[in-house]
């Protein structure tokens, strides 16, 4: 009963919280000062068609970076805590699991590599359409999920992911540093010539920025379905 | 203009507090997964309706798509191994 009251105090509470900041909301006319410099700016600065994509890589890059530690961290403890039953049981664990259906396994075929490309397409594209490195990645990932749900014994290289994981790591950061030597800071898009603007080769470094962190992205999600494909009966 | 985006914000967030507390108070969990994935999507097609693409596909992609299917392969994974 207490429980149930405290409950519905703290709903409560919330509620009058969302209240006050709802009454005291009026809808803006005109951008304020920083989305107006970032709205003027982009389009001759950094040359990204797509303003989002110009502030998540560029303006606050060092922000992306550290979401995509924050991600890596994760990946790195789900590996820590699932990997460890892995290693004794090793494959003497091949239960026989009940068939996953022809419908999924059919489509699975067809759906997979266009999910891929799919993936592929929104982080290549992050600086002229929507979308970007970390939808992109989470796409590819699903396409592993998919395959995973067909083929649950299915095994999965840990080393490639790792190395892909590892490699785009490190050149996105190597392409950060390079960013403070020819251009005018770190993870500055400019050390490419910024070509034509709406272009797939345009806006600079930004293309292999969001393309090395849909890479990344994508083989963090990855690792995690597969550690936890991989830690049945443990 | 601006009563019709009332109307549509209106209906799709009483269809999600409604997905919400299908997701909560359904008894069979495969429901509930998938009506916690509909509150995702539904969030998604309103951020769309808000001129926010880029945070739409992020919802589509993660909120509605792996977590979902994640919380089926877990499933699958737990009663898989209630059977041993």
């Amino acid at each position: 009963m207490i429980k149930r009251f405290i409950v519905l105090l703290f709903l409560l509470g919330l509620g009058l919280v969302f209240a006050g900041l709802l009454s005291g909301y009026s809808a803006d006319n005109e951008l304020n000062l920083t989305g107006r410099y970032y709205a003027e700016h982009t389009a001759q600065d950094i040359g990204a068609a797509n303003i989002v994509t110009a502030i998540i890589v560029t303006y606050r890059g060092l922000d992306t970076l550290g979401e995509v530690t924050v991600l890596f961290l994760t990946a790195t403890i789900v590996a820590v805590l699932l990997g460890r039953g892995v290693a004794q049981k090793g494959k003497s664990l091949q239960r026989d699991l009940p068939k996953s259906g022809e419908l999924l396994t059919t489509g699975s075929f067809l759906l997979v590599p266009l999910i891929l490309l799919l993936g592929a397409y929104v982080f290549i594209n992050g600086h002229l359409t929507p979308g970007g490195g970390f939808q992109g990645g989470a796409i590819v990932a699903s396409a592993i999920l998919l395959m995973l749900l067909t083929d649950p014994l299915r095994h999965f290289s840990h080393r490639l992911i790792s190395i892909i994981e590892s490699i785009s790591g490190l050149f996105f950061l190597g392409i950060g540093v390079l960013g403070i030597f020819l251009a005018g800071g770190f993870l500055d898009n400019r050390i490419f010539p910024i070509g034509e603007f709406g272009s797939l080769f345009s806006a600079g470094a930004i293309p292999v920025i969001y393309s090395l962190i849909g890479l990344k992205v994508g083989a963090e999600f990855s690792s995690m379905l597969v550690n936890f494909s991989e830690t049945e009966g443990s | 203009m601006i009563d019709l985006m009332l109307l549509v914000t209106i209906f799709f967030a009483i269809a999600m507090i409604g997905a919400a507390l299908v997701a909560i108070r359904v008894k069979q969990i495969s429901i509930a997964m998938l009506a916690a994935g509909l509150v995702s999507l539904l969030a998604s097609v309103m951020f769309l309706f808000f001129a926010a693409p880029d945070v739409a596909m992020t919802e589509a992609a993660i909120g509605s798509g792996l977590t979902t299917f994640l919380f089926f392969f877990v499933l699958g994974r737990v009663r898989g191994d209630q059977r041993d």
